[in-house]
C-alpha cells in the first residue's frame, strides 16, 4: 500500500486529503501514477487533467515526472506552491 | 558564531523584536541584520483574508534546506523563517525572515533569496476570501516568482 496526500486544489478537486491505494506493477514513473490516478474517477480526470502543472513528492522530496516511484512510502500531489 | 537556521510553521503570529533579538544578542560579529515580514493585504478592498494550507513535515524540510543554503552561500551568522497557517486576515503577518551577517549585503541578499525560494519551493498554498464573505479562489504561481528565484541560479 501506498500513501498518497493531497493538498490545495488537488485535494479539493478529488474530495480527500488523504488515502492508501494498492498501484498495479504497471506503474513505475510519476507521469505512469498520475495517469493511473486519472482512471480512477471523474474526480480524479478533474484534479490531473493538466499533469504538466502538477508537483509531486516522494517521501516529502519535491521530484520531476520522469523519476520513479520505488519505494515512495508517502507521495504528496498538489498544485504550484505559492505560499511567502 | 554561525547559528543554525531557525524554522518554525505555526498558526500564532510571530514577535518580529524577539525573533531579532534571539539572533543577534550575544552574537557580537552581527553587524547587520535585514528583516522581512509577508503581510495579508486587502487587494485594492476585495479581500478580506487568506487560507494558508501546508504540507506538515515537507514544509519544515524545505525551508529548513532553503535556510542551510542562504547561510552557506551568503555566510549568515544566523537566519530565522517563520511561516504562519490558517486563515489570515488583512493585516495580519503571514511570514518573517530575519538575516544577520557581519555586513550588510550578505543580510539584504540572504533574506531575498530566501523568500524567493519559500514562495517557489515550499509547499504553501494560499486560497482568497473575499470581503462579500464568498470564499474565492486559489492563488495561482506567478511566472515573476519563478524568474525572482531563477536569478539565483
Amino acid at each position: 500500500m501506498t500513501r498518497l496526500v493531497y493538498f490545495a486544489w488537488v485535494r479539493e478537486r478529488i474530495g480527500k486529503g488523504e488515502e492508501e491505494i494498492d498501484l498495479p506493477s504497471s506503474v513505475v514513473t510519476v507521469t505512469d501514477l498520475l495517469n493511473h490516478l486519472k482512471t480512477l474517477g471523474e474526480e480524479y480526470e478533474s484534479a490531473l487533467q493538466y499533469p504538466d502543472v502538477i508537483r509531486v513528492a516522494l517521501d516529502m522530496e519535491h521530484v520531476e515526472h520522469d523519476e520513479p516511484i520505488a519505494g515512495a512510502r508517502e507521495i504528496g500531489i498538489f498544485p504550484p506552491m505559492t505560499g511567502g | 558564531m554561525t547559528l543554525p537556521p531557525t524554522i518554525r510553521v505555526q498558526r500564532e503570529d510571530f514577535d518580529l523584536q524577539a525573533e531579532v533579538d534571539r539572533l543577534s544578542k550575544n552574537n557580537p560579529g552581527v553587524g547587520a541584520i535585514v528583516t522581512f515580514s509577508g503581510l495579508c493585504r486587502d487587494d485594492g478592498g476585495t479581500l478580506a483574508a487568506l487560507e494558508l494550507e501546508h504540507y506538515p513535515g515537507m514544509a519544515e524540510a524545505a525551508m529548513t534546506r532553503i535556510g542551510e543554503l542562504a547561510i552557506e552561500r551568503f555566510g549568515l551568522l544566523g537566519l530565522t523563517a517563520i511561516h504562519r497557517y490558517g486563515k489570515i486576515a488583512v493585516g495580519e503577518n503571514i511570514v518573517l525572515v530575519v538575516a544577520v551577517a557581519p555586513h550588510r549585503q550578505a543580510a539584504f541578499d540572504g533574506a531575498n533569496f530566501v523568500m524567493d525560494f519559500l514562495k517557489t519551493a515550499a509547499p504553501f498554498w494560499k486560497k482568497e476570501h473575499s470581503r462579500d464573505g464568498a470564499e474565492g479562489d486559489w492563488v495561482a504561481a506567478k511566472d515573476a516568482d519563478d524568474a525572482a528565484r531563477d536569478k539565483w541560479k
